[in-house]
């Protein structure tokens, strides 16, 4: 895996050399007959992240992904959000509900692909990801014979913080600041365990893929130190409470960050130097969905260059396609948070799908430091045996003296 | 002094009751999407609401299924009520036991008991698990509403149309039904609002297409609400309250013959 | 009315079976299984040998193959009480909810009981108004008002005073129960209060009882129904919300209701835990329903326990 980002490096480096000529953009391609199920009342159900789309924002050159798909043609988009890979996971395993498109990250894909989660992609409908999508991002460890997935977007992970309420002084290029007590209750946390769970790793200098018991249990150890100085643990949440200026550090993805930039200029980023998370989120079609074909089209339709660049200039994330960075806004395009040099990237690393054992350790750890407060594992049953002795109680109590008075 | 003192307790309390919802009308005629900022009186979110399609649709689902799910609970519930009127004593209290476990239990295990029945049945989450759950926690409401009304009727009055020459159905429409109508409307009007308000429930048990603005807003809550919710609980608050004020009146109006008579008594 | 009549509540009873019955049979079969991993031949399997076949295959470049079974187990249970701290914290905040909430209603409902018929259904309709708007919203506004740069801390800004820390603390939490559930404690102990006859209190009062006296000896006993009401009203839900620590409590003060949301739909995905859970919880809440009951003067047919 760390083969993908020293290529992505180089790769990006040159293109930043060949950059940056801005031109109109390009139409919709004719790469597939886009009005094929026109008139035919199809409905997909497409499940994103949060905030993770181009929507009407009400601007001058705004523009809704999702209208412009179902204009286009003519397929109706029910589109819902997520806030989390496990989230995602728990909602599909738990079944019930049926989705034509979704979007995890690299290691919940390659999950899925074990546990017979997703559909193989017919490409012959997906005619872009031959020509648009960049060769590194192609044959991807998550998915080595290129047969579930397409990748949207790709990012890492930092830390973003309020140049307003920390330190000049204190070091916010390391992962310690996020352990550091000055900052009780000025800190939020991710609320999923895998991002958590690499960060403690990291700060403890350990690989954010490790498997072994004893560090597992040393980062949940951490992780339940940290908790007395975390204000709250949140995903999207974070975007109102960061611009809103109520925590000063909070570990988040990069494209989120420059969003959230935008909104408050107090607001800074840095990628610790202990190495971070690389992460890809493509697109994929779950198993059991309805309308495969127009799922197909609709990823078609989020490669195209045009919505690429809209969707990327409105979310800030990196995009795997070859022809958007020249069509992209120069300062988005150079951004060093979204495009970062060669140096960064060599110090990340991807998520691996863990063993289930793994997995099923680093939920359990992840439940217990969410209710952290130790208490002997016999209060549950005193706790319930006093009720009932109460409840006996007062309707004996209750039973002698009706008896006393009768008489 | 003691006038003054009681007065002032329930400014307090009320004040503490309305205090965010005043917070939530006046943010949407805020300008600013901010929530703590005022930049300036607007009335574009109301605009903008009637252009959402996601809350318009969202609050469409909401009454769709709180009508339907309101309808059918309370003819289940009335049917039900007459039969566990005319059960011996001991089904009666089992029946009337089982009634009372969704009021009493938590929302959140019904919930989830119910979608695990959905999931092990292989029926997919979406409006007809919505309105079966809603069924589901609204009949005993309207039980437990017509019930009282059963018992507090005149047992006789059934056997005495029957005696003047009704069949069983006609006895029933005209002398049972209207002696047991406050009750049916209540058990309705309370199942039509706790439908509306119904969230936990609608959470585990709602698909992908069928969100109801409890879940639409709950799903904003978790990114940030936009304006166009305030506005649409502005104006749910506006029509509440006219509604309120309307049944007051009336109420009063109705309720003031029979205070003089009873005083003149 | 004859007892065929009985017959017309069969679709009901159908209906409760399937959809109250059969699903909380449901919570106990999943509370008391766990699926585990099988060779092909049906034998479970270790971790231990779960890894080595792993590591196996991978040498040889085959793809593992296993079966699932669902076995009885009663490991689910067992677990719970590695999470007895968010029960008892649940229960703990709850409970001083469930008091303020009585404090509070407890002299308004009693004022409002003694006022002209006219103004108390408008008092009335003023204290259900609130109900009527989401209590998502009505959470989310509580934000506005609590956070570090809200309302509040703003108007005391003026004055030089603060900023408080008031969100995403217990106090917060509490005061999200408190506010989303003081109705239901005011409306049931209205109900008692406005059947207490003003002829009563003269009564005592002719006999020489004083207000406190009046207050402790007559109108508490005769309102005792509602306040047993009254505290199920406010209790049960505040005991098992999910929502509020989440959105006043940041996440870091857990409840049983969020600890049940995470295993079925949240970030760590186990549904067997998770009816393990919701089944201590009902448990419990029917326990605590039991006690209040006993408040409850009037035998009400067919009240549990």
């Amino acid at each position: 895996m760390k083969k993908f980002s020293l290529i992505l490096a180089s790769a990006l480096t040159v293109s930043a050399l060949t950059f940056p000529v801005s031109a109109d953009l390009p139409e919709y391609s004719d790469s597939v007959d886009w009005e094929k199920f026109k008139g035919q009342g199809v409905t997909i159900n497409v499940y994103n992240w949060g905030e993770y789309i181009s929507v009407d924002d009400g601007s001058e050159e705004s523009f809704d992904t999702n209208k412009a798909f179902e204009e286009l043609t003519g397929i109706k988009v029910n589109y819902t959000n997520f806030a989390s890979n496990e989230e995602l996971y728990a909602k599909l395993k738990n079944g019930g509900s049926s989705y034509d498109i979704i979007i995890p990250s690299d290691y919940m894909i390659a999950r899925m692909i074990n546990e017979d989660m997703l559909e193989k992609l017919d490409f012959s409908n997906i005619p872009n990801y031959e020509t648009l999508i960049m060769d590194d991002f192609k044959g991807m460890d998550y998915d080595p014979n290129n047969e579930y997935s397409v990748p949207y977007m790709w990012g890492m992970v930092g830390i973003i913080y309020n140049t307003t309420l920390v330190d000049e002084e204190d070091d916010v290029y390391s992962w310690d600041i996020l352990w550091n007590e000055k900052y009780a209750n000025n800190i939020l946390m991710f609320s999923n365990s895998r991002d958590a769970f690499m960060i403690a790793e990291k700060y403890l200098g350990y690989s954010m893929n490790t498997t072994d018991e004893q560090e597992l249990k040393n980062a949940a150890f951490a992780l339940t130190e940290q908790k007395l100085l975390v204000q709250a643990y949140v995903m999207d949440e974070i975007f109102d409470k960061m611009t809103g200026g109520e925590a000063a550090l909070a570990p988040y993805y990069a494209g989120d960050a420059i969003t959230m930039m935008a909104d408050n200029p107090d607001l800074a980023w840095a990628v610790p130097v202990e190495g971070t998370n690389l992460f890809v989120d493509a697109m994929c079609i779950p198993k059991g969905a309805k309308n495969k074909e127009a799922a197909e089209m609709y990823i078609n339709f989020m490669c195209e260059t045009m919505v690429a660049v809209k969707n990327c200039e409105y979310i800030g994330y990196s995009t795997p396609q070859k022809e958007v960075p020249q069509y992209l806004d120069p300062e988005l395009a150079t951004n060093p948070i979204a495009y970062p040099d060669s140096e960064t990237l060599a110090n990340t690393e991807a998520f691996i799908a863990l063993p289930n054992t793994t997995t099923k350790l680093i939920d359990e750890l992840w439940t217990s430091i969410l209710t952290a407060n130790e208490t002997a594992p016999w209060t549950i049953p005193v706790f319930l045996l006093g009720c009932l002795g109460l409840s006996v109680g007062i309707n004996v109590f209750r039973t002698m003296k009706k008896k006393r008075n009768g008489m | 002094m003691k006038k003054i003192a009681n007065k002032l307790y329930i400014a307090l309390v009320f004040i503490f009751l309305y205090a965010p919802i005043f917070v939530l009308i006046a943010n949407s005629f805020n300008e600013s999407k901010s929530r703590t900022v005022w930049t300036g009186f607007t009335f574009d979110w109301y605009v903008k609401l009637f252009n959402n399609e996601v809350i318009l649709k969202s609050l469409g689902n909401t009454l769709i299924i709180a009508a339907v799910a309101a309808t059918i609970s309370t003819i289940l519930g009335t049917a039900a009520a007459i039969g566990i009127y005319n059960m011996k004593k001991i089904t009666r209290s089992l029946v009337i036991n089982i009634t009372y476990i969704p009021i009493m239990n938590s929302e959140m295990v019904t919930g989830v008991s119910l979608m695990l029945l959905f999931v092990a049945l292989h029926i997919d989450l979406g409006y007809l698990t919505l309105i079966i759950a809603h069924i589901t926690f609204c009949v005993p409401y309207v039980i437990l509403n017509v019930l009282p009304k059963l018992r507090q009727m005149n047992r006789n009055l059934y056997d005495a149309a029957l005696d003047l020459g009704c069949n069983p159905w006609q006895a029933f429409r005209h002398v049972i039904i209207p002696e047991i109508m406050p009750g049916i409307v209540t058990g309705f009007l309370m199942s039509i609002t706790y439908s509306i308000d119904d969230f936990v429930i609608s959470y585990f048990t709602h698909g992908s297409t069928s969100q109801t603005l409890p879940i639409t807003i709950y799903s904003m809550t978790r990114r940030k609400v936009s304006p166009e919710v305030n506005a649409l609980s502005a104006i749910i608050f506006v029509v509440v309250l006219v509604v309120l004020l309307i049944m007051n009146f009336n109420d009063l109006r109705r309720t003031k013959p029979k205070k003089k008579k009873e005083a003149a008594r | 009315m004859n007892s065929k009549s009985k017959y017309v509540a069969v679709p009901y009873l159908a209906w409760m079976v399937i959809f109250i019955v059969v699903p909380l049979a449901l919570i106990g079969v999943f509370a008391f299984t766990t699926t585990v991993t099988c060779d092909m031949e049906g034998n479970m399997l270790t971790d231990e040998e779960i890894a080595e076949y792993e590591a196996y295959c991978e040498e040889e470049g085959i793809e593992p193959e296993y079966t699932e079974r669902t076995i009885f187990t009663v490991q689910n249970i067992l677990d719970v009480s590695k999470y007895s701290s968010v029960l008892i914290n649940s229960a703990w905040l709850a409970l001083i909810a469930t008091v303020i909430c009585l404090v509070i209603a407890y002299p308004l409902a009693y004022m409002i009981s003694r006022m002209f018929y006219s103004r108390q259904k408008l008092a009335l309709m003023l204290v259900m108004l609130p109900m009527w708007m989401n209590f998502l919203l009505r959470t989310y506004a509580w934000m506005t008002l609590l956070e570090k740069n809200g309302l509040i801390n703003k108007f005391f800004g003026l004055f030089g005073i603060g900023p408080f820390d008031m969100i995403n603390t217990q106090g917060a939490v509490v005061l999200g129960m408190v506010y989303n559930y003081l109705p239901f404690m005011i409306l049931p102990l209205y109900s008692v209060m406005t059947k207490i006859d003003d002829r009563t209190i003269e009564a005592a009062q002719d006999l020489g009882a004083n207000g406190l006296q009046v207050i402790w000896r007559v109108v508490v006993p005769l309102s005792m129904p509602g306040v047993a009401t009254g505290i199920t009203q406010v209790f049960v839900p505040s005991v098992s919300t999910f929502i509020i620590s989440r959105m006043l409590g940041g996440g870091t003060n857990m409840l049983i209701g969020d600890l049940i949301d995470l295993q079925f739909l949240g970030n760590a995905y186990n549904p067997n835990l998770g009816a393990a859970i919701s089944l201590v919880l009902m448990v419990f809440i029917f326990l605590c329903m039991s006690i209040t009951n006993q408040l409850d003067n009037e035998d009400m047919e067919g009240v549990l326990l």
